[in-house]
């Protein structure tokens, strides 16, 4: 199994609100980001995927393929765009870093039929950046929340 | 509804000094282990670190953390602790040596020993802490029993 990354990039505005939450509420979680009028990003996408390498070409896909279809698929429909009026998904969805990682996740899996499609990795600035692995994760390692009862600090 | 599992990981920075020397060993031996990282008057780097988070993204804020908990959390428990100090001299390491597996290690256990002051993150876990001393160095801690390796 080998593993190959590709990256790109896109630049996007989007602002934080929640329905769910009051006007009030939603100024103290969001902050600034809650600004209506939206602020931006270069978002650095990396997609990866697995595979084995065909010993004809050595390759284990057709990076061009790849390529030409992230292009079509996300970058085509995000980049220069404002998240939350003009990406129809962020009309319910709160365009945070998270839901876009799993959103690209949703946009490129049935497209990548090449190829197994790994991880999403999405930088939004060069200090933050969300991984996501697709549905199955989720079922492989459930998530348990980091215990309390070996919270102490060690004694070394 | 099965919750998407996120992995969110943030990047911060301190500078800090160190010496490696371990007392139980005679000099010769210290210098022979750590070579240039023996010198008595310490030395230093600009450490960053990368705290990972996963859990399920809430449906309410489309966060899987608050970055604002998360950083203030840094903050005070990570940077204000280790930022311009000389290892050695905090209580931390008086009983090992600060090299960076150790300091991965102690972040870690700062991370999870404080994580009930992340209200949000109720439903993640800490992830891992990655470490870099260099840009060539850099130490992955995942606990003691880590989730399987993706």
């Amino acid at each position: 199994m080998i593993y190959l990354t590709r990256r790109a990039e896109f630049s996007a505005s989007h602002y934080y609100h929640s329905p769910a939450l009051s006007p009030e509420e939603n100024r103290r979680l969001y902050g600034k980001c809650n600004n209506p009028h939206g602020h931006g990003h270069n978002y650095v996408l990396e997609v990866t995927v697995r595979g084995e390498i065909d010993p004809r070409s050595g390759m284990v896909v057709d990076l061009k393929q790849l390529k030409e279809v992230m292009a079509r698929e996300v970058l085509n429909v995000l980049d220069h765009r404002f998240l939350n009026e003009e990406v129809p998904v962020f009309s319910h969805v709160i365009p945070t870093t998270e839901n876009l990682a799993v959103e690209i996740w949703r946009m490129l899996v049935s497209k990548l039929l090449f190829c197994r499609l790994h991880r999403i990795r999405l930088y939004e600035t060069p200090d933050l950046f969300v991984d996501y692995y697709g549905p199955e994760e989720a079922e492989r390692t459930p998530v348990l929340p980091t215990e309390q009862k070996t919270a102490q600090p060690a004694k070394r | 509804m099965r919750k998407d599992l996120v992995h969110l990981t943030r990047r911060y920075w301190f500078s800090a000094s160190h010496r490696l020397h371990n007392p139980v060993l005679p000099d010769g031996e210290n210098q022979q282990i750590y070579g240039k990282c023996n010198n008595p008057g310490g030395h230093g780097h600009n450490y960053f670190v990368e705290v990972t988070v996963a859990g399920p993204v809430d449906s309410r804020t489309g966060m899987v953390v608050n970055l604002a908990e998360l950083d203030a959390f840094a903050q005070t428990q990570i940077l204000d602790r280790f930022d311009e100090t000389s290892l050695n001299e905090l209580p931390n390491f008086e009983s090992s040596v600060p090299t960076t597996e150790n300091l991965c290690v102690e972040i870690y256990r700062i991370f999870q020993a404080g994580w009930s002051q992340l209200p949000s993150a109720r439903q993640a876990r800490l992830e891992r802490v990655r470490l870099e001393e260099t840009s060539s160095n850099f130490f992955e801690y995942r606990g003691e029993s880590p989730a399987p390796h993706l």
